[in-house]
């Protein structure tokens, strides 16, 4: 029938679609998303029996009881039957306690606090318009818009935001929770694997909302002590005196790179070159890192609408000043 | 009558327009009908084509069809305008049109209420649209969240279009809530008791209890926000002490009560459709009535569900996805009864009734979406994402939307005396039915792959080309659809208005033992119920009309009056006033409006009569 | 639509309700009243979310003037009485007793309204204005509206006051007169809520 169709080619995308691991719910790639999705599966388990016997009985029922061509009779008018009313209503009941108990559990269970777990990595994620801030309190860092992290370890989310609500959502690795503005947000997440995986902004916050992407890095725990003492190393200013000058007086007064952090309203700085992308969105696997962030930085509004860095001819900056940060702040890798 | 007073009851002149001034002035229910629906239909044709923008600018990755800006703009119009100006004013069409009817009575109980409540609803949904001609359109959702919502990041004018516009149409939506509670409570006919009462007539009753008491949620939760945007208050301004989740609360409390409001009136009509073109009463009539009440009354317990992700704690979310689970029992009982109606009847396809059908499964299937969404650790994935779009459309449009459509084609004999074309309705249901779920259907996997809602456009190479191209199509197949429904209403208007009583035959409630259109008056005499389904009774009978239960005489009517119009143009004016921030027109409005208010105090309506020669003119058999 | 009860002339024991009109409209007023019940329910959630958050505002122990406020509360609870006895007076036709109730009731109606202003511009003097946090606001918005309704209420009766005089006590003016008086008793009782939650709550912490 007309309406199997559409519900068959759904059937053959869920086949060939669970999506890809860095970003579907349905692949997950840590033990949170991997209960949510078993929760899933047990909800649209109980739900598919339910929509087969209804379909069911309505496919039945359209096909036995249409009106033949002459028949004007009346049909027998039912008033009810106390035994099929009580049956259709217990048997939901039972479905949804199948349902409830594990819902309970896990709701506890994934609100669970590893702020005081020695073994855990807190992480305070500040959500801007329209990048992401995180900061490890312990660990004395703060970076920008790509989340590091260890597998195998809890890592303890708290979450808030600098000015509108967002939401911080990494699909793949597990459910997501909202950056309320003054209050803090309690999560966890694990990762299972290396690997990078896809973060999204899920709160409507502006014209940018849909392009405020980030990503989490997971790596195993030596290579992220690396990234730590390398996000620690003293950054040296930009050899030019012009392009220091300018990368001082202009980009400094918000962002802020290395030890000379000054801004603290813009993304942090540093490691920038090793990044996957620029601002988000900009993949230094499509394009050069220079190439990108000279994009970025000649009108941001361009390619983020609505956020609140300056072009760069609004801040004076000439062109070789441009290249000069650009080619600096490529070369601002960090090896771990 | 008797008596001198009686006399001069009669002695004043009889005030009657006709063109223009018919309309605006009316206070008859059917021609308030009427005015809903084309209102409704016009927003409708608004909301939709905002959907077809939506959906072009979704077609590809990284499209740029509409600015990122105009993207929010449109969907916050597009959520506003469907359920505040077009899904509920549809609903109100059929209310009117229907239920004095259904139970017998001549009028609503507040006919003059009824025309104000129409206006207001018409000029706050035109004030909300005149935003598009000003530049300054509400773009923060139809949900509103604040910061994003507040003066510091909405600084523009667009806010405050949304929250005037929508106190005004709200107003009106609450007085037809009174009025058709009042209604139903004191006007049934002689023998009508609750138990007797249509299916329709029961929903519209608890949906206007539930209007009565979530919408004056919503006007608080909206004059917080205009406060905060026009006179600095802190309601929610963190820095002042104020609460952003505040106001998810506030909006939800009434937000979840308000999707109850525009389903169980479809549900109404289902059970009407369902039973008339089976040729069978409704199965289990008192435990559907128990249902509806029991899922209005719950429907005021869930509202955090849409809040898992805010951090309210685990007790509170266990606790509310309980509750949420829970409503799925009533409304199970529900398709389960429209099923067995069906069974053993003698089913007729007619587009009414294929809208009606096609409601059950498109329904259940929106509804397990929604029992999927209770649970809480699930929805951490779901939510905000487009399996949340996926669902609240299935829920929304396929059952509400399909509700409404089966409504207008069962009932349009009665309320325009000629049968739409029934070709082209099945065209229009075929079209619609397709194109609903390719649009929808696809939007469920979507949102678990990764994409969230409200996304002005979405990175390539992620997977989700494929899925926003069909869904896409889809829409363009509704929009198809809704033009050959327009094409049917055109080509039907041009017919003579010959409809029968009864056109269907089996109608089985009191509105089919009247003339299509019904006179003036609705009933000559009142008629005497002595059951159930009171028509189709006395069909079974033998009997060829209802007996009467009061003798003939001149029926006294309400008097139209022009003093609704002017009290909802004064709102609009204040509204302006208020949102340009100028205080002689937003003072003046208001003033219009109290001073339309003490005329209509002071000058007592003494209404007109119908005489009963007047009485057999213009009755068609 | 209506039938009129004119046997020799006289008016019946509740002339509200002698009308299909009449009792419709005490049955849409309560139906109202429970909107207005939700109305402020939500306002009184807001207050009681928000009443803590004084920013840099006076406290409400500073603020609030138990004595001034309590009798205002007399007042406002005394109005009520006179609007029942207006009420009884109707039911026993006595017209120019029922007027004089309904005096009484909007005199002590603006009564309370004087002292709500004079109350209102003392906090203001204070510190204490809708923009100061978000307990001024919410604090403001609820006593703010149940004044507006006061107001409201003692312009309705007093025009309801002049009616009777051009028209007399009818079974049109009479249900017109009764949803007043239920009106009038609603807001007696938000404020009694008021009182409690936002007055001596404010005091106690």
């Amino acid at each position: 029938m007309k309406r199997l169709l559409p519900l068959m080619a759904g059937m053959a995308l869920v086949l060939s679609a669970c999506g890809r691991e860095d970003l579907s719910a349905l692949n997950p790639q840590g033990p949170v998303a991997r209960q949510q999705l078993e929760l899933m599966k047990i909800s649209i388990g109980i739900m598919s029996l339910v929509v087969l016997v209804v379909f069911t009985i309505c496919i039945y029922v359209l096909i036995r009881y249409r009106r033949r061509k002459g028949d004007n009779s009346i049909p027998k008018q039912v008033e009810g039957n106390h035994k099929l009313e009580i049956i259709w209503t217990v048997i939901p009941i039972i479905l949804l306690i199948i349902l409830g108990v594990p819902t309970i559990s896990t709701v506890f269970g994934l609100s669970k606090d590893y702020s005081n777990d020695p073994n855990a990595l807190k992480v305070k994620v500040t959500a801007h318009q329209y990048w992401w801030e995180f900061e490890y309190p312990d660990l004395g860092i703060t970076t920008a818009q790509e989340l590091v992290v260890p597998t195998g370890k809890k890592i303890q989310f708290e979450l808030t935001t600098a000015d509108v609500k967002h939401s911080f959502w990494i699909p793949s690795i597990g459910g997501k929770m909202d950056n309320n503005d003054g209050l803090t947000n309690k999560m966890y997440l694990e990762f299972d694997k290396e690997g990078v995986y896809r973060g999204k902004c899920a709160e409507l916050c502006g014209p940018s909302h849909s392009l405020m992407d980030f990503k989490a890095k997971a790596v195993d725990q030596a290579s992220f002590d690396r990234w730590v003492a390398a996000i620690k190393a003293p950054v040296e200013m930009p050899k030019d005196e012009a392009v220091k000058a300018a990368f001082q007086n202009k980009c400094l007064t918000c962002h802020a790179i290395g030890e000379t952090s000054t801004g603290s309203s813009a993304p942090n700085l540093t490691g920038i070159g090793s990044r996957l992308t620029v601002g988000g969105i900009l993949f230094n696997d499509e394009a050069p890192v220079v190439d990108n962030l000279i994009k970025w930085i000649t009108d941001p509004q361009k390619v983020k609408p609505g956020n609140m860095m300056p072009k760069a001819q609004d801040l004076e900056l000439t062109d070789a000043e441009l290249k000069g940060i650009a080619e600096y702040l490529a070369n601002n890798k960090l090896e771990y | 009558m008797k008596g001198d007073a009686a006399l001069a009851a009669h002695a004043h002149t009889v005030k009657r327009y006709r063109g223009l001034m018919d309309w605006l002035t009316t206070v008859d229910h059917k021609k308030i009908g009427i005015l809903y629906l084309i209102a409704g239909g016009l927003f409708f044709l608004i909301g939709g084509l905002e959907a077809i923008l939506i959906r072009i600018q979704l077609i590809k990755p990284m499209n740029n069809f509409v600015s990122a800006d105009t993207f929010n703009e449109l969907i916050t119009m597009h959520g506003t305008t469907m359920i505040f100006l077009a899904a509920m004013p549809l609903l109100f069409a059929l209310m009117n049109a229907v239920i004095p009817l259904q139970i017998g009575a001549r009028d609503v109980a507040f006919p003059f209420l009824n025309a104000l409540g129409f206006w207001t609803f018409f000029f706050g949904g035109l004030l909300l649209n005149i935003s598009w001609f000003t530049g300054h359109v509400p773009d923060a959702g139809w949900t509103s969240y604040v910061p994003l919502a507040s003066p510091t990041y909405s600084e523009g004018a667009g806010v405050d279009y949304y929250v005037l516009g929508l106190q005004i149409a709200g107003i009106g939506t609450l007085l037809g809530g009174i009025n058709f509670m009042a209604t139903i409570i004191n006007m049934r006919a002689p023998g009508m008791s609750f138990m007797r009462m249509p299916m329709f007539t029961w929903t519209i009753f608890i949906t206007s209890a539930l209007i009565v008491f979530a919408f004056p949620v919503l006007t608080v939760g909206l004059v917080a926000l205009m406060f905060d945007r026009l006179f600095f208050a802190n309601f929610f301004e963190t820095a002042a002490g104020g609460s952003g989740v505040l106001w998810e609360h506030i909006f939800w409390v009434f937000g979840h009560p308000e999707v109850y409001i525009l389903i169980l009136p479809a549900f109404g009509i289902i059970s009407e459709v369902v039973s008339t073109f089976s040729r069978k009463r409704l199965f289990g009539y008192s435990s559907m009535v128990f249902a509806t009440v029991l899922i209005a009354f719950l429907g005021f317990m869930v509202w955090a569900h849409h809040m898992f992700t805010t951090g309210l704690g685990p007790v509170a979310n266990a606790l509310f996805s309980i509750a949420t689970m829970l409503i799925a029992v009533p409304t199970g009982i529900k398709i389960f009864n429209w099923l067995f109606t069906l069974w053993g009847g003698s089913i007729r396809f007619t587009a009414a009734s294929l809208f009606g059908i096609g409601f059950i499964p498109t329904f259940v299937m929106g509804g397990v979406t929604g029992v999927m969404l209770a649970s809480a650790p699930a929805d951490y994935q779901y939510h905000d994402t487009y399996f949340v779009v996926a669902h609240f459309h299935y829920v929304i449009v396929g059952g509400l939307m399909f509700g409404i459509f089966a409504g207008m084609f069962y009932w349009w004999p009665k309320m325009f005396g000629r049968l739409l074309n029934e070709t082209l309705g099945k065209i229009t249901f075929f079209t619609f039915f397709i194109g609903f779920h390719l649009t929808f259907f696809v939007q469920h996997f979507l949102g678990l792959l990764g994409m969230p809602r409200r996304v002005w456009t979405y990175l390539d190479g992620q997977g989700l080309n494929g899925m926003n191209l069909i869904s896409t199509i889809g829409a363009i197949l509704m929009g198809i659809a809704t033009i050959v429904m327009l094409i049917n209403i055109a080509v039907t208007s041009l017919k003579r208005p010959n409809a029968a009583n009864d056109p269907w035959e089996d109608g089985r409630t009191l509105e089919w033992s009247i003339p299509s259109p019904p006179p003036e008056y609705n009933f000559k005499q009142i008629p005497l119920v002595r059951g159930y389904d009171a028509w189709w009774k006395e069909k079974m009978e033998g009997k060829k009309a209802m007996t009467p239960a009061e003798p003939p005489g001149p029926i006294h009517m309400p008097s139209p009056s022009i003093l609704p119009f002017f009290m909802s143009v004064g709102l609009f004016i204040s509204g302006f006033g208020f949102i340009y921030d100028k205080l002689f027109l937003a003072i003046g409005g208001l003033a219009v409006t109290l001073i339309c208010m003490l005329l209509r105090s002071v000058f007592d309506d003494h209404g007109f009569h119908i005489e009963e020669h007047e009485q057999e003119k213009g009755v068609t058999a | 639509m209506s039938t009129h009860q004119h046997a020799e002339g006289q008016l019946p024991h509740e002339p509200e309700k002698a009308t299909l009109e009449g009792r419709n409209k005490i049955l849409g007023f309560w139906l109202f009243l429970g909107a207005e019940t939700a109305l402020f329910g939500t306002l009184f959630s807001a207050f009681l979310a928000l009443r803590h958050n004084i920013g840099d505002g006076p406290s409400p122990q500073h603020l609030f003037e138990l004595p001034m406020v309590f009798a205002a509360t007399m007042i406002l609870l005394t109005s009520s009485l006179m609007s029942v006895f207006a009420v009884q007076a109707m039911h026993r036709h006595k017209v120019k007793e029922m007027v004089g109730w309904l005096i009484a009731t909007i005199v002590l109606g603006l009564a309370f309204l004087g002292l709500e202003i004079y109350e209102f511009n003392t906090y203001v003097s204070e510190g204490h204005k809708m923009t100061t946090s978000a307990f001024s606001s919410s604090f403001y918005t609820l006593v703010g509206f149940h004044g507006a309704h006061v107001a409201f209420g003692v312009l309705w009766i007093g025009l309801l006051i002049l009616q009777i005089f051009k028209k007399g006590l009818t079974v049109v003016t009479a249900p017109k007169i009764y949803v007043s008086a239920i009106y009038w008793h609603f807001i007696d009782v938000v404020w009694v809520f008021i009182f409690t939650v936002v007055y001596l709550m404010g005091k106690v912490g």
